[in-house]
């Protein structure tokens, strides 16, 4: 019982951060956000008896992928800047 | 008009997988394919610990070398759309705490990841698992310190070092054994031992070491062509 109320709290943060992620105004809070719905899912992989998929979502799923997308951001960030400042002149 | 039509989508969809949640009832027994290999001959045959490295590694070998290759197929577009930048980015330094903490947290993350793969036959995980540790203590390295020069010939050559053992080791497998990726060509060894499992801990050690050079250099080219705000 004790088991099913944790995973039962565990997918509602999954989805109260898969809402943060797609309608924050903010992108760097949605990129935050996504990598902490990872790890909720990796402690979910974790209580459902499957280690080997807890581990590569909390490794890839919420430290890689969310640094490739804070690179990414900053990149597009920085392009549109410029092509705004282009337009300007 | 056009919210209507995703309430019905929605509702369609609710209907159409309604019967998998109501016919679901939890399995008490393993399924056919799964008993298959987790009865007492085949473990035994394989002599691992962790059956699900077993099966990944000696069962379904032939995917792994196929997700290593996709793996290496990924890293070699992203290398080749990367151009580096000649300029040198002049960076803020970061604060004391982080730099240090840092210098501490590395080397323990880096053994962790050996530990996994190494002991991917005796304890969850395995070489996928250890080289995304790996990776994510190079990525803590980057962020400490962006200046660092990151010699990215190098991880090219342990990557594709370790793949051409991988796919030999899979060789010998014909020449020696029975098949390609036989796992017997070594002695199984004592069971939940270090060095047990037939080449089973070889081949996750070098799956382990070239996802890690490979997830470091994509991550590393990615860091390299960021610009100046």
């Amino acid at each position: 019982m004790n088991f099913l109320i944790i995973s039962i709290l565990l997918g509602i943060l999954m989805l109260v951060m898969a809402g943060i992620a797609i309608y924050h105004k903010s992108m760097v809070v949605a990129i935050i956000s996504a990598g902490a719905l990872s790890l909720f899912a990796s402690i979910l992989y974790l209580l459902l008896a499957a280690p080997d998929v807890a581990m590569t979502e909390a490794a890839i799923g919420s430290g890689l992928s969310t640094i490739i997308f804070f690179y990414v951001l900053n990149r597009i960030r920085t392009t549109d800047e410029k092509k705004e400042d282009g337009e300007m002149e | 008009m056009k919210n209507f039509f995703k309430i019905i989508i929605i509702a369609a969809f609710g209907v159409m997988l309604y019967p998998l949640f109501d016919s679901f009832s939890g399995n008490g027994q393993l399924n056919d394919l799964a008993s298959f290999y987790a009865q007492k001959e085949n473990v035994e045959k394989v002599n691992s610990a962790n059956l699900v490295t077993a099966v990944v590694v000696t069962y379904r070998g032939l995917d792994t070398l196929g997700e290593v290759t996709i793996l290496f197929l990924t890293a070699a577009i992203i290398a080749f759309f990367l151009t580096k930048q000649s300029e040198v980015r002049t960076l803020r330094r970061n604060s004391e705490i982080f730099q240090t903490a840092a210098r501490l947290l590395i080397p323990v993350i880096i053994m962790v990841g050996v530990y996994i793969f190494i002991n991917g036959h005796l304890s969850p995980g395995g070489g996928f698992q250890g080289g995304a540790v790996i990776a994510s203590a190079v990525i803590l390295m980057l962020l400490a310190f962006p200046n660092m020069p990151f010699n990215s010939k190098l991880f090219g050559l342990i990557e594709s070092t370790s793949g051409l053992v991988f796919v030999g080791i899979a060789f010998l497998g014909v020449l020696i054994g029975t098949g390609f990726l036989d796992n017997a060509i070594l002695p199984l060894g004592t069971f939940g031992e270090l060095l047990s499992a037939g080449t089973i801990p070889i081949i996750y050690s070098f799956v382990g070491l070239k996802v890690g050079a490979e997830l470091s250099n994509i991550i590393s080219g990615l860091q390299s062509v960021q610009a100046d705000n």
